[in-house]
């Protein structure tokens, strides 16, 4: 077979907070085998096609333990791609999945394009000729989607962020270049080593604070904006804290302690949140309260997801009633909150006003019912129902393993240049740095280093 | 009307005898085809109209690779320079080039010595004004005189002749270079067949006597002390080399710019054309670097046996009274009498993606195009097109497989590619950071990258490939000894090492690993384990860089395997962008437009993205099971 080996995470449909990374091609069991510790040593390779086995991925070089994990081993051709393939489970959230993906690119497999599984099991004939134009549109649309999202955060700071450090190396570039071509010309100060590793540290210090806030999952700027709507009182801003870990929302036991929206980025089990903390909604007559009101309902219609938090101890009021009018349509999980209160709420009608939405009891103040609540959030999410914003997430894990490769670059870079080895070799990964950057942002044109060279310079005869 | 005879019948048809031209009939004539060529004047044979000098980066390299290939240019150049240096010696090998300065004189006269020698050339003196087009094929072409040439295959290398037009200050006339006659029928017959024009322009600073220069004020300018030569050929070096000189323009003459800025062509409108960035005038470097407080200005002599020198970096198309001021102005030309004033030329180009990427025009079968009509610049560039197009030319004549340079193989290569896939919206000049395998498109290396294509299309001599694989075997033979033999850490060897500030070895090294010491050169090798006999200087150049710096040439390699895998993804050449679904449609407008050869190249035309890509894939792969089913 004349493919490389690739890899990407893949989430599968329904089937919780699972993520699957997955590997095809020729070396998928060797790669997999240098991260991969089975029980009693054993080696994927040389199991039986069509298995699963208990394990965990591990930093070869280090022996640290990276995820625990069920990895299927599936022999070509028998498989979506024909090719041999190996899925691995995880269930640690996109942080750890990131690092079991890392850890295969690392070890030689190559970052899937959109739609490449799909192309293979095509172009080897798993998939027969009738559904050829399907798989066409569905490589156009897996990539549009991957471009509208590139694009999307174009006005990001992350591409904002990349685009600067581009340019950064764009100068290094173009200086070396100058000096290249134009050996005669006295203006231009000659690059030299050191400071090429200069300026490249600078770069990879950058790309490392971006990796460690990316590991943060404070990268993930535009997650899934997740709307906590409730009556005054009834915990929204308890609610917000837990998820956060943290008092970020003034709690008091004053309805309408909250007058306006408050925005909070946090990481539940992998998947990005915006968490957004309302003013709680009822018809009021504070003005303060009535623009926060107000706000509200404006952030309500631009939410992916939204929490709906009840009060235990009360009976439905008809402002809750029209709290599930307002969501109709949207995806959202009832809370019923307060449960060590005694019960004043009549369950069942929450039931059927809740229909085939999650419902999660808890009592924030007891610190009880929050994981089934986070385990109910990643399972929508990976169950593929908040597919809108799915495509926010595989990108993310996109560019989280192009910065990978780009600061891995760069420290060869570095290393040459400490090395003594010449300047315009050093550029060679310098240059491949530059364009791993522009990978992320969708921008490898070449002309615009001749095009930065000639506005730099005054160059010529 | 006059009146048209038939004049003769040829395999091959150059029109034109620039430094496209030449190498383009000497290439068609050398692989054995009856050539004939015609230019407008006789006595301009490979003329250069503008600066006196042959190779610099990316540009040197293409030279070693003409040579490589069995052309002519470096062979000439190595007869008829002043002066010649090695650039950028304190940089990596992949960097290094070769530039001397022509005597342009001598430099034609050997060309067209050359040309004359040649058993299959026939060399007339004669303006083509239009081709014989029959059923979309080129078949011959005629004369202004009447006389009508036949030929399988035609070549034209018409460089800035088409619709020429000289501008200096306000005036403007029609014209080609150096005031040689325009071509103007040829221009208007090609508009007429359809191609698509482009106008570009160019410019040339004005030439001074040497005797009324003041040298001393300027800083020399020597050549190389070691003898150079462009050529594999080539054993015969001149020593007797001429200085070029260095002086600069100062805050007298960009006010004299400034004040007169009104007064030139590029900036009162009349120049439509599109100009270089890489050449500009004098008058674009002050305006657009005002805070440059002087630019370079290198004072290059012509020849040996003319006192007319070339007043590099102040090309201009100002009017000739301020370029008579602005000589002035400057240090060592106080009273430097010009012998020819500055000028600007436009003219017409066709656009490059008309043509495949072995030079033969998409619109008419058997024509191919060459050097500055395909919107390139430089002497070097029109060479290495040239070359490719002659041979290809020939090959076409005789019923032969088409050659083609992959941008891994050379920089002529990555040309002409770029030319035929991406188009050019300037005058294109070759830099080296349009290579991106360049530490593999070396100085050095060219013939170990080219000598076998160039052998088995017959242009390499027997005894040029016998004396090239001799060496190959010694680069070989010595580097599988290095990596075996160890060196041992006793007193020479570490005392060499002190010397030069290495540190000592432990144990015994291999020497190969010694080598890659960043301080450590082949010479300081040879002295710890000289080998058998001794090596010519150019095998030890190989061994080192080879092993020196085999980890950044493996990577290079890896990438040059992803291309060729892409390269091999051959593009049916019938194929009907309308009838797949989902590619954009920018990129199917492009890809009907460029119609790509493989995939590879489809993926870097611009406008064409991954997705497109993967589509083609999968509509091509498609076409190829749909045959097997079909079985
Ligand atoms: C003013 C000027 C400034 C330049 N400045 C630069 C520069 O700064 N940097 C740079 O790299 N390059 C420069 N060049 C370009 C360089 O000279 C050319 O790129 C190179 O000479 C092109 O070679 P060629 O063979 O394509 O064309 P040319 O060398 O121009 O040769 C064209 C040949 O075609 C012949 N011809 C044309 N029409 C006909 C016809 N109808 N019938 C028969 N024969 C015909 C001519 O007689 C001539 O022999 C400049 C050129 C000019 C004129
Ligand atoms: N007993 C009990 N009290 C709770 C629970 N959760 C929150 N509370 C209390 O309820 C009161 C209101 O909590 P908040 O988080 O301020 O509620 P809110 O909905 O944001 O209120 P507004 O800001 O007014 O909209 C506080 O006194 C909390 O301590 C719970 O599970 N049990
Ligand atoms: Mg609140």
């Amino acid at each position: 077979m004349e493919f490389d080996t690739i890899a990407a995470i893949s989430t599968p449909m329904g089937e919780g907070a699972i993520a699957i990374v997955r590997l095809s091609g020729d070396e998928a069991f060797a790669i997999a085998d240098r991260v991969f510790r089975g029980m009693g040593g054993k080696q994927l390779e040389s199991v039986p096609s069509h298995t699963i086995h208990y394990g965990h991925i591990v930093e070869p070089s280090t022996s640290a333990v990276v995820e625990e994990v069920m990895v299927s081993v599936m022999k070509g051709p028998k498989t979506f791609t024909r090719e041999d393939v190996i899925e691995i489970n995880c269930h640690g959230g996109l942080v750890t999945v990131n690092q079991v993906l890392q850890l295969l690119l690392k070890q030689g497999a190559r970052l899937a394009e959109p739609g490449e599984f799909t192309k293979r099991a095509f172009l080897n004939g798993r998939i027969d000729l009738s559904q050829a134009e399907a798989v066409m549109d569905l490589i156009r649309a897996k990539t549009d989607r991957a471009m509208s999202v590139a694009m999307g955060q174009m006005e990001g700071r992350l591409s904002k962020l990349v685009q600067s450090l581009r340019q950064e190396i764009l100068e290094i570039l173009a200086q070396v270049e100058v000096n290249i071509d134009y050996p005669e010309y006295d203006d231009v100060e000659e690059m030299t080593l050191s400071m090429m590793t200069e300026k490249s540290a600078y770069v990879r210090s950058e790309l490392q604070k971006l990796l460690r806030t990316s590991e943060q999952g404070k990268i993930l700027r535009d997650g899934l904006s997740t709307v906590i709507i409730g009556r005054p009182n009834v915990g929204k801003s308890s609610l917000l804290n837990s998820l956060v870990h943290e008092n970020k929302a003034i709690v008091t036991d004053v309805p309408g302690t909250t007058r306006d929206v408050i925005e909070e980025y946090v990481n539940v089990r992998g998947v990005p949140l915006k968490l957004v903390d309302t003013a709680g909604i009822r018809e009021t007559e504070d003005i303060v309260e009535r623009i926060g009101v107000e706000r509200s309902r404006k952030v309500l219609k631009e939410a992916d997801l939204i929490l709906l938090v009840l009060n235990h101890a009360e009976e439905l009021s008809e402002e809750d009633r029209r709290l599930f009018e307002a969501v109709k349509g949207m995806d959202f999980i009832v809370i019923v909150n307060k449960t060590d209160l005694p019960q004043s709420l009549n369950i069942d009608e929450v039931k059927e006003l809740a229909a085939h939405h999650p419902l999660v009891a808890t009592s924030l103040l007891k610190e009880q019912g929050v994981d089934e609540l986070e385990e109910a959030i990643a399972s929508l999410f990976f169950a593929g129902s908040l597919d809108a914003k799915d495509s926010t997430y595989v990108s993310n894990s996109r560019h989280i393993a192009l910065l990978h490769q780009a600061l891995q670059t760069i420290e060869e870079a570095i290393g040459g240049a400490e090395m003594g080895t010449p300047v315009d070799m050093v550029q060679i990964d310098l240059r491949r740095t530059w364009e791993i950057l522009g990978e992320i942002i969708g921008d490898t044109v070449q002309e615009s280093l001749i095009d930065q060279l000639f506005s730099q310079f005054c160059l010529g005869k | 009307m006059v009146k048209k005879f038939e004049a003769g019948t040829f395999d091959v048809i150059v029109v034109g005898a620039g430094h496209a031209g030449v190498e383009a009939g000497l290439a068609a004539a050398r692989m054995g085809a009856k050539t004939l060529m015609l230019t407008i004047n006789l006595d301009m044979v490979a003329f250069m109209p503008c600066n006196p000098s042959v190779g610099g980066p990316a540009k040197g390299i293409v030279v070693r690779e003409i040579d490589a290939l069995g052309g002519q240019m470096g062979r000439t150049i190595d007869k008829t320079h002043i002066q010649m240096r090695m650039l950028n010696t304190g940089k990596g090998p992949a960097v290094r080039a070769l530039r001397a300065q022509a005597d342009k004189v001598l430099y034609q006269q050997d060309m067209k010595e050359t040309i004359e020698n040649e058993p299959n050339i026939t060399l007339l003196q004669a303006m083509v004004e239009e081709l014989i087009i029959e059923d979309g094929e080129c078949t011959g072409v005629v004369s202004k005189t009447g006389a009508v040439y036949r030929a399988k295959t035609t070549i034209i290398t018409a460089g800035t002749f088409l619709r020429g037009e000289v501008i200096i200050g306000d005036l403007k006339y029609s014209s080609g270079p150096n005031n040689q006659q325009p071509s103007i029928g040829l221009a208007d017959h090609l508009r007429g067949l359809g191609f698509d024009i482009v106008r570009f322009k160019t410019g040339t600073p004005p030439r001074v006597n040497s005797q009324t220069i003041d040298y001393s004020k300027t800083e020399i300018q020597p050549g190389d002390d070691v003898p150079r030569a462009f050529s594999y050929e080539t054993t015969e070096f001149i020593t007797d080399q001429l200085p070029c000189w260095l002086t600069y323009t100062n805050e007298v003459t960009h006010t004299i710019i400034d004040e007169n800025l009104h007064r030139s062509a590029m900036y009162s409108g009349m120049i439509k054309g599109t100009g270089p960035r890489y050449c500009p005038s004098i008058e674009d470097k002050v305006v657009r670097f005002n805070d440059k407080p002087r630019h370079q200005i290198f004072l290059e002599p012509e020849g040996r046996n003319t006192k007319e020198v070339y007043v590099q970096g102040l090309s201009t198309s100002l009017p000739e009274d301020v370029q008579q001021k602005l000589l002035a102005s400057i240090p060592g030309l106080e009273k430097a009498q010009m012998m020819r004033a500055g000028y600007a030329i436009e003219y017409d180009a066709i656009v490059p993606t008309q043509l495949w990427p072995t030079l033969e025009t998409k619109k008419i079968k058997n024509l191919y195009t060459a050097g500055q009509i395909n919107g390139t610049s430089g002497y070097e560039e029109a060479a290495g097109q040239g070359l490719m197009a002659g041979i290809n030319a020939a090959r076409r004549a005789f019923n032969q497989e088409e050659v083609i340079l992959s941008r891994s193989d050379a920089y002529i290569g990555v040309l002409i590619d770029d030319l035929v896939t991406k188009g050019t919206n300037e005058p294109y000049r070759l830099l080296t950071s349009r290579a991106e395998y360049r530490l593999l498109l070396r100085h050095d290396n060219a013939d170990l990258r080219l000598k076998d294509i160039g052998f088995n299309i017959g242009l390499v001599s027997n005894e040029s490939y016998d004396r090239f694989n001799g060496k190959k075997e010694l680069i070989d033979a010595e580097i599988n000894r290095l990596k075996a033999v160890m060196i041992k850490p006793d007193q020479k060897t570490q005392d060499l090492l002190a010397d030069i500030g290495s540190s000592q070895l432990k144990d015994g090294i291999r020497g190969s690993d010694l080598l890659r010491r960043p301080e450590i050169t082949y010479n300081h090798i040879k002295e710890l384990s000289p080998a058998d006999a001794d090596l010519p200087f150019e095998v030890e150049e190989q061994v080192e860089i080879q092993i020196k710096y085999e980890g950044y040439i493996e990577k290079s390699l890896q990438q040059v395997d992803k291309l060729k895998k892409m390269e091999n993804k051959k593009i049916p050449e019938g194929i009907d962008y309308d009838a797949i679904t989902g590619i954009a449609s920018e990129a199917r407008q492009k890809l009907r437009d460029v119609r790509p050869l493989s995939i590879a190249q489809a993926s870097r035309i611009s406008g064409v993205n991954p997705a497109d890509i993967s589509i083609l894939l999968v509509y091509i792969e498609q076409g190829k099971i749909a045959k097997v089913s079909g079985q």
